[in-house]
């Protein structure tokens, strides 16, 4: 029953890709799958947190702006600051996963809805950007230029640069974490419901704290790989980014309010939505704002099926109908 | 129109005859435009659909909603279909140089339009359109230069944003310009944002500072300022175009229903047909592999109340988007 919503959203991918491929010529290629994966690798990471927070019944809002604060920081440091590249990456992504942790600390212990202790993070993980610098800065290191020029070429000139095999390794690890460890399980059961974890003994405080700390780490990962990708840094980047992350989730059969889901889904939400805009560019008479609409109407249709399926909409059916 | 249509087929059968490797079809291009945040470039986006429809060429338009990942993407997939060029507006000036070398690879030549960019290496593009901004500015003054002559006049200058580069271009070149003459003195100089409501006060202050009487002309940064302060001459009872001189940058169509109606005396034009010579340098790259110059300047064309085809360039610009 629960595996229902990833099956469907699968077929709804690779119908679209088959539409695309038919319709467009050099659609079907490696080339544009291999750009598929590249394209939204910043993407994919950063729903691979956002699936973990909203199993665990939660929301983090932040990951935009932090996306966007680890790319300015990166530039800065590697440039001005004179700090070599790795330690660079080493310091981001500690200072994210703190930042994550202070935000699940909040969450847990002034018992704060995730939402707004979140959406505080946004304002000022952007804030922080803002104030570092408000130019586009470039990175020029030998660690980047050597770094974006790792790829692997795959026949009919598709490539996979670092970058993507970063992101699919994500996928792999944290699918580990998720589905095959005792901290995924906690994660569901946290989820389901928060008042019978707490009475099964489930560590609720630590497990938080954890989901909003992997989250932010990863979204600090998913600024490195965006600066990878542009080789610069820039505070405006990765602007609105959470909530597509939150969209590919939902379409990939998460269930908004916790407990059900699965990181391959996620995947295939962040592939559909790479999928739609890349139909776009190939009409090239579309507004790119169609992307937008499609994206919004996808949602509202996977969350009325997954309601329906929940059967959500049997029980308040019969809610109504018992008598008071 | 008409003769054009008969010759494009006539060219094509003759460079077909002659046995060249001319397609039969115009080239395909992607264009990745930054958004459609300013009437200009809405302007700019439906003179490119005209461009290419013009010159027989397919052209998709990509719009990046201002975020240069969606420029990125839209670049990735224009190499993906094999597209014969690739026009860029970059949103930002750096991060190009990775997805501008995998299109070098691919071979397929990237023209810049209307901004340049920060690359380390400048052999990641054929050529980059844009206009000078000082040249603007240049225009402006040495029409003003000439309108005034031999009489004393004093200038009030209207400028663009703080900060901002074109404004900074545009008020360097007018001022240059009109150093030359000793006649001429900017008296104030104040920023108006580019925006109409900030143009308008800017120019009350004025009035009310210096007197309107002790004012022989305005420069603005740009068309909107202007008709701002258009407004604010005639609420203090003064006759802008007559009584001062006002001249400005960027020919807005509603620039040109004020000479019409005598109410302003000159605009220089930013045009919005970038896409144009970009066409034409790609065309000839592609047909004999002649290698444009790294910058293709546009023309920074004055109009005044005096040119006899106001009303033809309005009915032609109104409908681009402006």
């Amino acid at each position: 029953m629960s595996r229902l919503p990833v099956i469907v959203t699968t077929i709804v991918f690779l119908l679209g890709f088959a539409v695309c491929g038919l319709h467009f010529r050099h659609f079907a290629s490696t080339r544009v799958v291999a750009d598929l994966l590249t394209d939204n690798a910043y993407l994919g990471v950063l729903a691979v947190g956002m699936t973990f927070v909203i199993i665990s019944g939660g929301i983090d809002l932040s990951v935009g702006a932090v996306l966007g604060f680890t790319t300015v920081f990166l530039a800065l440091a590697i440039g001005p600051w004179g700090i070599p590249a790795p330690l660079a990456f080493v310091l981001v992504l500690a200072l994210s996963a703190g930042f994550g942790a202070a935000m699940g600390a909040l969450i847990q212990y002034l018992d704060m809805p995730p939402f707004i202790v979140t959406l505080a993070g946004l304002f000022l993980a952007r804030g922080g950007a803002f104030l570092l610098s408000t130019q586009s800065i470039p990175v020029n290191s030998p660690v980047y230029a050597a770094l974006v020029g790792f790829r692997l070429h795959i026949p009919s000139g598709g490539q996979i640069p670092l970058i993507t095999m970063v992101m699919l390794l994500v996928f792999v690890v944290c699918g580990v974490l998720l589905h095959f460890t005792r901290f995924g399980a906690n994660v569901y059961a946290l989820g389901g419901s928060r008042s019978s974890a707490t009475l099964m003994g489930i560590p609720v405080a630590r497990t938080t704290i954890r989901v909003y700390m992997l989250s932010s780490l990863l979204a600090g990962l998913s600024g490195i790989i965006f600066s990878l990708y542009t080789s610069s840094g820039y505070s405006l980047s990765g602007v609105g980014n959470e909530l597509d992350a939150i969209a590919a989730v939902v379409i990939g059969g998460t269930l908004l309010s916790g407990g059900v889901g699965t990181l391959f889904g996620s995947f295939v939400g962040v592939m559909i939505e790479g999928l739609i805009q890349t139909y776009i560019t190939f009409d090239g008479n579309l507004s790119s704002w169609w992307a937008k609409i499609v994206t919004g109407a996808l949602l509202f249709a996977f969350i009325a099926f997954q309601q329906i399926l929940s059967g959500g909409v049997l029980s308040s059916l019969r809610r109504t109908s018992a008598p008071a | 129109m008409g003769i054009r249509s008969v010759m494009l087929p006539a060219a094509i059968a003759a460079t077909l005859c002659a046995g060249g490797v001319a397609r039969a079809e115009g080239l395909t291009v992607g264009f990745s435009q930054i958004g459609s945040e300013s009437g200009w470039r809405a302007a700019e986006t439906t003179v490119t659909r005209q461009e290419a429809k013009k010159n027989g060429d397919t052209v998709k338009i990509a719009d990046a909603q201002q975020k240069q990942e969606n420029q990125i993407k839209a670049i990735r997939s224009f190499i993906a279909q094999g597209v014969d060029g690739i026009f860029l507006a970059p949103v930002v000036a750096t991060g190009w140089t990775q997805v501008l070398t995998e299109a070098k690879d691919a071979k397929i030549p990237v023209i810049l339009l209307d901004r340049d960019i920060d690359p380390a290496d400048k052999a990641l593009y054929l050529t980059a359109v844009t206009s000078d901004s000082v040249h603007e500015g240049q225009v402006a003054g040495d029409w003003l230069v000439k309108a005034v002559g031999s009489k004393p006049c004093n200038v009030v200058e209207i400028e663009g944003t703080v900060g901002a580069s074109v404004a900074a271009n545009r008020k360097k070149g007018f001022d240059d310009a009109v150093a030359k003459d000793p006649n001429i003195k900017i008296i104030r100089s104040e920023t108006g944002d580019f925006t109409r409501s900030q143009g308008k006060q800017v120019m009350e202050s004025f009035i009310k500072s210096v007197g309107g009487k002790n004012i022989c002309a305005v420069y603005a940064h740009n068309d909107d300022m202007m008709i701002g302060a258009i407004q604010a001459m005639k609420e203090a009872g003064l006759k802008p175009g007559q009584d001062i001189l006002t001249v400005s940058v960027d020919s807005v169509p509603d620039m040109f229903k004020a000479m019409m109606a005598h109410e302003a005396n000159a605009t220089v034009e930013l045009t919005p047909d970038m896409a144009g010579p970009a066409f034409q340098a790609l065309n000839a790259y592609k047909k004999s592999g002649t290698v444009p110059p790294k910058w293709i300047e546009t023309k920074s064309t004055l109009h005044t109340s005096q040119d006899s085809d106001l009303q033809q360039i309005y009915d032609e610009k109104k409908n681009l988007g402006y």
